[in-house]
């Protein structure tokens, strides 16, 4: 049984940097989605001991609020970590280290890894770490996780930590093997025992000099009636403090007896609340007392402030008359990079090619060896055709993430929210929602997750239901090869206004979603702007590198599987012969019974079915089963062929509608797991599909009678 | 001088004396360190004058108007 260490800490203070810097690259990480939230895993070796390190969401306090609060706190009471590393922020020590005071009443052994420690000399303050260690009676050890000093001495003490936890000395003295695995065993005892262990240190001593002596002395008489209750067992203490600040989830969840809710009434009683003062308030008051004595004593601060770098660029940013035009600004150099010249020229080097001398040589090698019709038909026109006709889009994927990473990485997500809030909510929508919102323009998965940070449930599912109206990045392929087809002369008009639509669309789908599915009051803004950061190179490729990966896979996965099957279906009739016009294929029959509904919309042939409902699996499959079924091996081609089934306004038409209508399986999984609800998630999917086809049907229809159809 | 938090002029800095809101909100700005004794100073409004940015215990906080107003403040 490997040994567990859970990572925590507040928000952005470097948690996954260290995760990353610790599991390392080549580790094993394993996503799993929890109900609400999702914890990262790494497992790595170290000191003889096999270690899971656990990744939990960033919190700022164990309160029940929001779900990753929830989901951390259960995870150390339920689970048992053998250590906690808490992450600690030295420029913001003070914050950090409330949330340390509640770690500590959780009564896990526990070592604090200062991080950011480069970033405070640098504003000529200094902690004494070796001071502080000493006053808080838990490990300290200055780290820096973005340039991993200190890294290697925060893992050789947390080992040890481990080998004495598991009492290992004493149990073998052993080699190697033999000595793990005696401490695994007495491990394994421990667990077993985990509940009737009562000599091993319940909480830190230090514990007991957070609050004044009278709520000092109610506290541990709270403590004394639940400590063995079930629920309280593994952390008495902070049960304790919680029932004390009559903290609802927990009040709820511990089984009192009518006699000891009684005895605890009566204890509660002996500190009485104020109209001003009620008891969550006195506890946290007392922490962040006791916090402030210890950091006046280790905190070392220049007379003068130095005015920081972060606050001079937020002179500028965030200031009152340039800060919405700025925004604009960067969104609009973001898109002119990414879909102008040097974006389009990356595309163009790529496809060339895949089209040209890639299918060609394969094509030619595979004929000189005689190798049956059917096979080179395969590789090269479902294969080659399909897959590589969306891997030619990677480059200006990779482009719009590497910027989106950076606004992420820098700290100006939370500007924007800053400064758009305001206006947002003008249209019922709040800043915090604009971060998930932006990050749709990347990739929906992302941002659906994103909505987490969201603690109102209402804004929260607004928020999920309209971010999908933001045009994925997976979408690019699809406009890319119509324009190209179509329109050619106005490319950064239509480009343009399809993003835009987007944009409308969301607004009004939250401005009238807020006025009748969701009625209700907006949530908090009470958020943390974070100091800006120079993102580094290596979290910008971390970024990029995931989402390479994911997209990879899909070519390697869905989109291949998307396009053998496609191959398959259009190039067999019924009876499994082998036909030679796919209009008389399996794929045509099925195509042609669903076309009717979009014979309105400007597009009711089969091959434009076919391509839409492939495009679920993923978005980038509409472009490769266009390429298969209009038999064209490259975008050249897939473009010429298209003019032959769409007219220019049905081809507008038929991109309003990939732009709207329900996004992919992976994004529809996200949508499910954050609304924790399959009425909202069906509720999605046809609110997306409807308005998909009522967006469709006004373009088209209103443009005919226009006379441009 | 007993203001509340969203009366503070950019720059001016003020003693937390205690807050009108309950609940989430309440216990959010608790465990953000908005509590009695705390030292808050108004740093900028956003362009349109709301949310607003404070320093409280040496980082930077944002609070809607509306927010700020459940925070009394006692001005030096």
């Amino acid at each position: 049984m490997p040994f567990h260490i859970a990572l925590l800490g507040n928000p952005n203070c470097g948690k996954t940097t260290l995760f990353n810097a610790v599991t390392g690259a080549s580790q094993y990480v394993g996503n799993w989605p929890g109900v609400t939230v999702e914890k990262k895993e790494g497992r790595f070796r170290r000191g003889g001991l096999e270690v899971v390190m656990v990744d939990l969401p960033g919190i700022y306090s164990l309160s029940p609020y929001t779900p990753e609060e929830i989901v951390s706190r259960q995870y150390i009471t339920d689970e048992q970590p053998d250590l906690i590393v808490n992450i600690v922020d030295a420029t913001n020590l003070e914050r950090n280290l409330y949330l340390t005071t509640q770690l500590a009443e959780l009564g896990r052994p526990m070592i604090i890894a200062l991080n950011m420690i480069d970033m405070l000399e640098r504003r000529g303050v200094s902690v004494d770490t070796a001071a502080l260690e000493k006053e808080l009676g838990i490990p300290i050890c200055p780290i820096s996780a973005s340039k991993s000093t200190g890294v290697d001495q925060l893992l050789h003490r947390a080992i040890h930590m481990l080998h004495d936890i598991s009492h290992e000395e004493d149990v073998a003295g052993g080699e190697g093997q033999l000595k793990s695995r005696a401490a695994e065993l007495h491990r394994e005892l421990h667990h077993i025992h985990g509940d009737l262990h009562e000599n091993r240190l319940p909480y830190h001593p230090i514990v007991k000099t957070f609050y004044d002596w009278k709520i000092s002395a109610a506290v541990e008489a709270v403590e004394e009636v639940i400590r063995d209750l079930p629920g309280a067992g593994s952390a008495p203490r902070f049960a304790a403090v919680k029932l004390f600040e009559g903290d609802p989830i927990l009040t709820r969840g511990l089984p009192l007896s009518a006699e000891q809710r009684r005895l605890v009434e009566g204890i509660l009683a002996s500190v009485p609340e104020t109209p001003l003062v009620d008891r969550q308030m006195m506890i946290a008051d007392q922490r962040y007392r006791f916090i402030c004595g210890v950091c006046g004593r280790v905190v070392k601060k220049p007379r003068k402030p130095v005015v920081t770098l972060s606050e001079k660029i937020d002179r500028v940013l965030t200031h009152k008359a340039l800060a919405i035009p700025l925004f604009f600004v960067i969104m609009l150099v973001i898109f002119i990079i990414t879909f102008g010249p040097p974006g389009s020229w990356l595309t163009d080097t790529v496809s060339n090619f895949i089209s040209g001398s890639l299918t060609d040589g394969v094509r030619q090698g595979l004929t000189s060896v005689h190798t049956a019709q059917w096979a080179v038909s395969l590789l090269c026109d479902g294969i080659l055709g399909g897959v590589g006709s969306v891997l030619s889009f990677l480059p200006q994927i990779m482009i719009l993430f590497f910027f989106l990473s950076i606004l992420e990485d820098s700290g100006y997500m939370s500007r924007a929210a800053f400064i758009m809030d305001r206006p947002l909510r003008k249209i019922g929508l709040t800043g915090r929602s604009f971060v998930p919102m932006l990050m749709g323009f990347g990739c929906t998965v992302p941002a659906v997750m994103a909505t987490r940070t969201l603690e109102n449930e209402r804004d929260k599912r607004l928020t999920v239901l309209i971010t999908p109206f933001m045009s994925c990045s997976a979408k690019m392929p699809v406009y890319a090869l119509f324009i190209s087809a179509f329109f050619a002369k106005n490319k950064p008009l239509v480009i343009f206004s399809i993003y835009l639509l987007g944009i409308f669309v969301a607004i009004l789908a939250g401005f009238i979603l807020k006025r009748t599915a969701l009625k209700g009051e907006n949530a908090t803004f009470v958020m943390e702007l974070p100091p800006y950061r120079l993102p580094t190179l290596k979290g910008l490729c971390i970024h990029i590198w995931e989402r390479l990966k994911d997209f990879l896979s899909k070519a390697g996965t869905v989109l291949l599987a998307a396009s053998v099957i496609i191959w398959f279906l259009q190039s067999f009739n019924t009876s499994l012969e082998m036909v030679d016009d796919s209009s008389r294929s399996i794929l045509a029959a099925a195509g042609t019974a669903i076309a009717p509904v979009f014979v309105p919309l400007g597009f009711g042939f089969w091959q434009a079915s076919v391509a839409l409902v492939s495009g679920l699996a993923a978005k980038e499959t509409v472009v490769s089963t266009f390429g298969i079924l209009l038999g064209a091996a490259d975008e050249t081609a897939s473009a010429a062929a298209l003019n032959g089934v769409f007219t220019p306004l049905s081809a507008f038409s038929f991109l309003v509608f990939v732009l709207l209508y329900t996004p992919c399986f992976a994004a529809l999984s996200a949508i499910r797991r954050e609304m924790r609800s399959w009425k909202w998630t069906l509720f999605a999917i046809v609110m997306q599909l409807g308005v998909a086809w009522v967006c469709s049907f006004a373009v088209y229809q209103g443009g005919r009678l226009l006379g441009l159809g | 001088m007993e203001i509340t938090a969203d009366k503070l002029k950019t720059g001016q800095e003020g003693t937390v004396r205690s807050l009108a809101c309950t609940g989430a909100l309440r216990r959010r700005i608790i465990d953000m360190g908005i509590t009695p004794g705390a030292s808050i100073r108004l740093i900028r409004k956003a362009p349109l004058g709301d949310p607003m940015e404070y320093n409280v215990r040496g980082y930077e906080l944002s609070v809607r108007r509306s927010e700020a107003k459940e925070i009394m403040v006692e001005v030096h």
